[in-house]
């Protein structure tokens, strides 16, 4: 079917990943916020896990939408 | 619990990406096949991901940790003794006749290898169970919006609905599947932070196991009023298979070995996995056999892992509420409105009278009747302090209320895997635990309507209602019945959420049909001998079966003639779980020997080469041989059987 599913994938993790990444650094000081979760800022942590995740997904899509172009495409099924 | 911006934001971004693979899909819609069988043309990783996600609906993330909250470990036993084993066995064993039949949907094969009746019975009650099914998950969801947010019942039932609609309606099966994926990594990503955070919380894995000791001896302590003096061995939440071995007493699902092993290893989980067209349809939709042999295979390694994911936090639970860390406790049972109203004022006249404890709390009880205050146990202390407060200075409403719900003592097992992602979760990443959870509904209900609209299409309205009509008629009813679809799940959602009762007697006919089903597929597939006859009057047999031992048995804590005992109590089983599995047992053994003896009593319909490619003996066996030998199906099949091995000895 004509739509490789990495590159929406990639892209939602990458834009959602971003947002919890700079919401975490603007709210980074607020100890208050933080205190649910034990003190860590899990929302720049696991920001940057997600936008890593998506852009590892975009990078991935990307290799395969060029391996099909130049027709050395290994199908992985 | 407030949500921030951010966290609608990130609802937002994920309802907007489910809808626009389903729009992006909708050019490759051109025949009814592409929408229904997604013409069969999907990579094996996706459908592999797809097949794992249509099984973990919000019931099963909910109630997975419900169960290792009530249980603890040896809740894993519906993975590494049920799921994984039949998953490896629907890959290397059953998948070719599927497959390689050519059959659209499970009802199709049964009806090219017996015959029409046995196709009708199993796609009417598919049909209607996948309705049912798809009703009370999107009534639960309701729930947990309502209870947890506080929106509207109704307005999150239709939105999550109309979400659903348009992607499967745009898209068909293949968006089903595409948006299964990335609902499956919505789902892993967004509760995972949850788990470590509750992980670290309790003090690490060592931490959790002695906490957990302490749980099994004296369950009262954290709550677990359903298990008020009892007490069990130290290990009964770590381990999975000493307290088992112990006998039915000494664990607390009240389960031996036997029912657990057969029961449920064997009949239930091998019946739902290998013959239930919502997850089988994911591995039909690959696009060679090669992918759909692969399918079960690819989702049984992150299966393998889930109870990580969906189980632990339930022992976390358990562990914080003896504990009561920062005040934790099981989440009580949920009051409603109507509770409310007529608690509050009873409190308010308790609170003009100078009365004892015990008087006030049988006030407060005679207020909400005989059933309710059974069903949440209030708690006299707490209801006589209230009592005392409101007296000095009458109390706002909302105070009221919160107090109340405190003074519940019933648990609310379910709410154990919301209760922390509430106490966990900042603004932000809460918004991501919640869509998970959305995910997770989602990608349950587009199961259900994509299976129901394959099975209502091809095999109920193509074989029975209108015959020969033109692709683009069949195409036009598969787009029509996924709109009828959910709005009849609308329909059961509201039944269910009116009558509670409902959702009991729903369930219970799902096991009466459900647990004699593999004995036919098993028969049918290995032995050519199975006749029509046979498979038709086995399958009638054990369903009967299973309704008539439902009716004979009952289990502890159950008033017979309520639930189960209907005719007389021959047997009571230690537990509702023990008497299911029991039930599962009872209804394949019948099915399968009814079968068998009118099988040899009645003479063959179909003859050898008929059932070429439909039996196991009458089919040339598949070569494995020009794929890489560790990429055999049988060889990863066998590394996945070790894998829970050495799963099960890690945790006996």
């Amino acid at each position: 079917m004509g739509l490789d599913i990495r590159w929406p994938i990639g892209l939602m993790f990458s834009i959602i990943g971003a947002m919890l990444v700079v919401y975490g650094a603007v709210t980074g000081s607020d100890a208050e916020l933080y205190k649910r979760s034990l003190g860590i800022n899990v929302n720049l942590a696991w920001g940057l896990l997600l936008l890593a995740f998506g852009l590892l997904m975009l990078v991935s899509a990307k290799i395969a939408a060029g391996a099909k172009k130049t027709g050395s495409s290994k199908d992985l099924s | 619990m407030q949500l921030g911006t951010i966290d609608y934001a990130i609802m937002l971004i994920y309802v907007g990406f489910v809808i626009g693979i389903g729009w992006t899909l909708r050019r490759y819609m051109k025949t009814s096949s592409d929408f229904l069988t997604s013409g069969r043309s999907i990579p094996a990783w996706v459908t592999g991901l797809a097949f794992i996600s249509a099984n973990l609906g919000a019931l099963e993330l909910v109630g997975m940790a419900a169960s290792g909250a009530k249980y603890g470990i040896a809740t894993s036993h519906f993975y590494w003794v049920g799921a994984i084993p039949a998953m490896v066995f629907l890959a290397v064993f059953m998948m070719p006749f599927y497959y390689g039949s050519k059959a659209r949907s499970v009802p199709e094969y049964l009806k090219l290898r017996f015959d029409e009746r046995v196709r009708c019975l199993n796609s009417i009650t598919f049909a209607v169970m996948t309705v049912f099914a798809s009703g009370i998950s999107m009534n639960a969801l309701a729930k947990l919006l309502h209870q947890l947010l506080g929106w509207n019942y109704d307005v999150s039932l239709w939105i999550c609905s109309a979400v659903v609609l348009v992607y499967v309606l745009k898209g068909g099966l293949t968006s089903a599947i595409y948006t299964e994926v990335l609902q499956f990594f919505m789902i892993v990503l967004g509760f995972a932070p949850v788990v470590y955070l509750g992980l670290k919380d309790v003090g690490g894995w060592d931490a959790l196991k002695g906490q957990l000791a302490g749980v099994a001896q004296n369950p009262a302590a954290a709550g677990m009023i359903d298990k008020a003096g009892k007490t069990f061995p130290p290990d009964s939440w770590t381990s999975a298979w000493k307290p088992l071995l112990a006998g039915p007493a000494s664990n607390p699902m009240g389960v031996d070995v036997f029912a657990m092993v057969f029961g449920l290893g064997f009949v239930l989980s091998f019946g739902y996995w290998c013959t239930n067209f919502l997850v089988v349809q994911r591995a039909m939709a690959a696009k060679n056999m090669t992918a759909a042999r692969r399918t079960p295979l690819i989702a049984a390694v992150p299966k393998m892992i889930f109870p990580v994911l969906v189980i632990l936090p339930g022992m976390i639970a358990a562990s914080l509420a003896l504990t009561a860390k920062d005040g934790y406790r099981l989440p009580p049972k949920p009051l409603d409105t109507a509770i409310y109203e007529k608690l509050i004022p009873a409190v308010k006249q308790a609170s003009s009278q100078a009365l004892q404890a015990d008087a006030v709390l049988q006030m407060v009880n005679d207020a909400i009747g005989k059933d309710d205050a059974k069903t949440y146990k209030l708690n006299q202390g707490k209801i006589a302090a209230l009592v005392v407060d409101n007296r000095t200075t009458p109390l706002p409403e909302e105070t009221l209320k919160s107090r109340l719900q405190d003074a519940v003592s019933e648990v609310d097992y379910d709410g154990a895997i919301l209760s922390l992602v509430r106490k966990y979760c900042p603004t932000g990443l809460l918004g991501l635990a919640l869509t998970g959870l959305l995910a997770s509904f989602m990608s349950g209900m587009a199961g259900n309507v994509t299976a129901f609209n394959t099975v209502w299409t091809y095999d109920l309205y193509q074989a029975y209602i209108a015959k020969n009509k033109s692709d683009d008629h069949y195409m036009w009813m598969g787009r029509a019945v996924t709109v009828v679809g959910i709005g009849l799940s609308i329909v059961c959602a509201y039944l269910v959420s009116r009558w509670s009762n409902a959702m009991d007697i729903i369930q219970l006919v799902f096991g009466f049909v459900n647990a004699p089903l593999f004995a036919t597929f098993l028969l049918g597939m290995f032995w050519s001998r199975t006749t029509s006859h046979g498979a038709f009057y086995g399958l009638l047999g054990g369903t009967l079966s299973s309704a008539l031992f439902h009716s004979l048995t009952s289990a502890v804590g159950n008033t017979p003639g309520i639930k189960g005992g209907y005719l007389a109590v021959v047997q009571t089983f230690p537990s509702d779980m023990a008497q299911n599995f029991w039930l599962a047992t009872c209804a394949f053994l019948v099915c399968f020997t009814l079968t068998l003896v009118i099988s040899l009593a009645t003479r063959r319909t179909k003859t050898n080469e008929e059932l070429k490619g439909l039996v196991y003996s009458m089919t040339p066996r598949l070569k494995d041989d020009e794929q890489l030998w560790i990429l055999r199906p049988a060889v990863l099949g066998v590394i996945l059987l070790a894998g829970c091995v050495v799963l099960n000895i890690i945790f006996w």
